[in-house]
């Protein structure tokens, strides 16, 4: 029997189309103010068109509701190793609201977007002076997208000169696995590299790879076992000697800010997820943007379009749209994500030189007061000073206590903490991955890391309190199974 | 901090990087105040020409519309813009229950089985719908209608290409399919925003035994027969016009719907739904085994974002108007494109391309260059259609929706008629 409170709690859950009710609806129209104009012959019109109907007060309540079920990074720390959840400054949204930049249209003339062009010249400038590269493409939409542009130049450029046996990409086994799945999109047979027992790039292995058959490295830096790879100059030297295209993967580029580019390195090219490091709102997974950055081996072949800027006869900078002369072609139907780069190019400004400077600074330190203090309570799979995160294994638990890592981040939801990044990378057991940022105070960490030593004290003391964790959700553990087995994606009405 | 670290300064900590390479010179301003913020970044709005203050008439794939104000508001809620892709379901049902109300809507637009969470924009999903469509048939050629959008086709070329998969750009007349052809692509309205009889074009995909994709314009589904009921098999379409600003092109969000057979070998965030512990209804990410960070190499696709913010903004703006806002917003905007048509065909020099039925934009032939054209019209403060003199002579694509009132259409129409007497 269904109680009371039971049936409200389920009711708040309802879907649009089962409150439903005819005759509702949540905006208004104008009138038509032109001379009425005939209609198309019915048979080309749709009969109906099957959407909820419900009024505007309504909306509001459901969808305000179900924002509560969530965390976020306004209401809660997320320690999640790899994604740089950091704080993201709400003046960005506000400027990014502007009718000059929201309401201006993709394919005005150039001449009356000079602003928004400006910004984005101005962007790639910055980019590619934090980066120590020479060319900036904006156009990719998310990190995976600016992989997927890098990748298709590291092609293009191989293309070029004929040596299309270079069908090999090396991908180091720690990697995210969006660098194998772009590899394999852009028509590359991909190589797993060995990781050494440091955490570095297993040299031998990497000289075993390479021939004439390489196209090229990705590579993360650091590593995202929070590694800075102290082999990278040689690993850069042996995929250049043998005529490959270095690929940086700049998911971590916050620990790197201001310390070291990876064009000094001779990387060709990398991305940069600016809703990372240069603070994007995650929207609950997206938009982000993913610029590409390069150095003077692939300038030709970066995706259109870029920003020129050129002067006028009178002096006046002029800002235009080009396709760089061999490029790769377009990323999408437009520019990239505008909204996007206006946010990351007002946090740069926001920072500036010195700024900027101190965010690995931070991220670091804060990373290394995390190992130091949780050192001896989870096991440490890489004995080293990390970088901007550090990767922890459930593995001590778990042999001791049946606890796995899954059991810790749900528990840690019990204390109001997002989990971190659960077994990834892949190359270390119940891996836990933590990544606090540079915009969280010592308190906030001293407040994680009690709550960490605690569950690994519960871990001990009651362990089926880790096992049924979260208790305090709106849900409890979901079946995911049974959500694969029978897919069930859409509301449908007989329900 | 570095005490408990047992370093003397952070320096130690970066001791690993390569000595010649570290702390390189950071040549960048210095800091800005808010304040300073503020200024500068308004001071760069100001320097485009906005529409609203100015008169607008481009389409092509942008679309401004009436956005709600509950859209932004909703939108702008910090539990939905910034929470972390909802990879923990127990924290995350608000974002997941929309992605299944949004997934759940995109398929009722289009009139297919099912949709996933949302893509970049509508041009990538097109060329994933093209990918998917040669993974389901294992056939590597696709036939492109010449009428289709250059740009989505140029995107097209970007994805399909690497993987081996040859692009022939065929007649809409007449399209030439043979049997590697994957799938058939039409776009609906087409490119000059002309509705086609898609039925017949998917005959002609099914009868080579190809896939029928088609990019169809989000808001046309509400009043127009949608591709789900004219034989499509992969639908693909651009979010933006519902509810997004046009946002100089981005961010946007993509809708990809296909028949319920073809699920797993779709790209991208899939919603579904399923019980927890304790029986009650709950939402969650699936067919995980398909994505990158499971299958690596071997995944449908690289993506990982469902841009899911943007999504949110079109489910508020389809759920608020609903099943006759819709269609109401559809029809206004086919009210003054129509009235707008009227207005140009009437004047001397410009002829609208007789394209049969069209919906909110059409072509016109120009008496001069449409480049000069539009610059001449900023004088009126009017942003004019775009150029497109490369797919017909003097041609420019003009558009209307329910936001340009009837003054704006007579004013364009007046300068249109004046600046063609200047030839």
């Amino acid at each position: 029997m269904t109680t009371l409170l039971e049936r409200l709690s389920q009711d708040r859950r309802q879907l649009l189309m089962d409150r439903s009710v005819s005759g509702r609806v949540g905006a208004t129209l104008p009138e038509s103010d032109v001379p009425h104009q005939p209609l198309p012959e019915e048979g080309l019109l749709r009969d109906t068109l099957d959407f909820p109907e419900v009024s505007e007060n309504e909306l509001v309540r459901y969808l305000s509701q179900l924002s509560q079920l969530n965390f976020s990074i306004d209401h809660n720390f997320y320690p999640l190793g790899s994604c740089t959840m950091k704080y993201n400054p709400k003046v960005d949204d506000e400027i990014a609201s502007m009718p000059g930049f929201a309401e201006i249209h993709p394919l005005q003339p150039d001449a009356t977007v000079q602003g928004a062009l400006r910004l984005m010249w101005e962007l790639q400038q910055r980019l590619i002076e934090i980066t120590g590269m020479q060319g900036c493409s904006l156009a990719p939409m998310a990190g995976a997208d600016g992989e997927f542009a890098g990748i298709l130049m590291a092609r293009a450029y191989h293309q070029d000169r004929g040596n299309t046996q270079r069908n090999k990409v090396l991908i180091p086994d720690s990697a995210h696995g969006t660098n194998p799945a772009t590899a394999n999109m852009c028509g590359f047979e991909v190589v797993t590299l060995p990781s050494d027992a440091n955490g570095n790039t297993d040299l031998e292995a990497l000289r075993f790879s390479v021939g004439d058959d390489l196209a090229g490295l990705m590579i993360t830096l650091p590593s995202t076992l929070g590694l800075f790879d102290s082999n990278i100059l040689e690993v850069v030297r042996v995929v250049r000697d043998a005529g490959g295209i270095v690929y940086g993967d700049g998911a971590n580029l916050n620990a790197l800010l201001g310390r070291v580019k990876l064009g000094d390195l001779g990387f060709d090219v990398m991305h940069s997820n600016l809703h990372k490091t240069f603070t994007q709102p995650h929207g609950g997974g997206g938009p982000g943007a993913g610029p590409v950055i390069v150095g003077e081996r692939l300038l030709p072949y970066m995706p259109t379009p870029v920003v020129n800027r050129s002067a006028d006869n009178d002096g006046n900078l002029i800002y235009t749209l080009k396709a760089p002369p061999q490029t790769v072609g377009r990323m999408g139907a437009f520019h990239g994500n505008f909204g996007a780069l206006v946010r990351a190019y007002a946090y740069i400004c926001t920072l500036g030189d010195q700024g900027i400077a101190n965010i690995s600074h931070d991220a670091v330190i804060n990373a290394n007061y995390i190992l130091s203090r949780l050192k001896g309570y989870y096991d440490l799979p890489y004995d080293r000073s990390c970088m901007h995160e550090v990767v922890f294994s459930a593995r001590n638990l778990k042999r001791e206590h049946g606890i796995s890592a899954l059991d810790v981040a749900k528990r840690l939801i019990d204390y109001g903490i997002h989990p971190p990044t659960m077994y990834f990378p892949l190359i270390v057991e119940e891996a836990l991955m933590v990544e606090p940022t540079e915009t969280e105070s010592k308190e906030t960490l001293d407040g994680f890391i009690e709550v960490m030593r605690a569950i690994a004290q519960e871990a001990q003391d009651a362990p089926d309190l880790l096992h049924n964790a979260p208790h305090d959700t709106p849900n409890t553990r979901l079946d995911e199974a049974r959500a694969a087995r029978r897919p069930y994606l859409r509301w449908q009405p007989e329900d | 901090m570095l005490d408990t670290i047992g370093v003397d300064s952070v320096d130690e900590l970066f001791a690993d990087k390569q000595q010649q390479h570290r702390n390189p010179t950071l040549d960048l301003p210095p800091p800005m105040s808010e304040c300073d913020l503020k200024r500068y970044f308004g001071e760069l709005a100001t320097m485009n020409k906005t529409p609203g203050e100015y008169a607008c008439f481009l389409g092509a794939g942008s679309y401004r519309h009436h956005i709600p104000a509950i859209v932004r508001q909703l939108t702008s809620r910090s539990e939905f813009m910034t929470a972390y892709t909802p990879y923990q379901p127990e924290i995350s049902q608000g974002t997941l229950q929309t992605e299944f109300e949004f997934q759940t809507l995109c398929a009722q637009l289009t009139g297919m089985d099912v949709a996933n969470a949302g893509m970049y924009d509508g041009s990538t999903s097109l060329a994933e719908a093209v990918l998917m469509a040669s993974r389901v048939t294992r056939r590597t050629r696709v036939a492109v209608l010449d009428s289709v959008s250059p740009a989505y086709i140029s995107v097209l070329r970007t994805y399909a290409e690497p993987p081996g998969i040859t692009v022939d750009v065929v007649s809409a007349d007449n399209p030439e399919l043979n049997e590697d052809t994957a799938c058939l692509v039409a776009q609906q309205p087409n490119f000059l925003g002309y509705i086609q009889d898609m039925q017949a074009i998917a005959d002609r995909a099914h009868d080579a035994g190809a896939l029928f994709v088609v990019y169809a314009d989000a808001l046309s589904m509400a009043m127009f027969t949608p591709p789900g009921d004219c034989g499509a098999d992969i639908v693909a379409s651009e979010g933006q016009a519902l509810g997004v600003p046009p946002t100089f092109g981005g961010p946007y969000v993509g809708i990809f719907a296909c028949k319920q057979s073809y699920i797993r070998q779709m790209p991208g965030r899939i919603v579904g739904r399923t019980v927890d512990s304790q029986g009650r209804t709950a939402y969650v990410l699936t067919l995980q085994t398909r994505e990158q960070h499971i299958r690596r190499e071997r995944a449908t696709s690289n993506i990982c974002t469902s841009v899911a913010l943007i999504a949110l903004m079109s489910t508020v703006y389809m759920a608020a108007n609903g099943r006759h806002g819709m269609r109401r917003a559809a029809e206004l905007t086919y009210q003054k494109a129509h009235y707008l048509a009227s207005l140009i065909g009437g004047i001397p020099g410009y002829s609208v391309v007789d394209g049969g039925v069209f919906f909110q934009e059409f072509a016109v032939q120009c008496p001069m260059p449409p480049s000069t054209l539009n610059e001449r019209l900023l004088e009126y403060k009017i942003i004019g259609g775009l150029d497109i003199s490369e797919q017909l002579q003097n041609g420019m694509l003009i558009c209307a929706t329910e936001v340009n009132t009837r003054e704006e259409i007579d004013a364009f129409a007046a300068a249109l008629a004046e600046i063609g007497t200047t030839v």
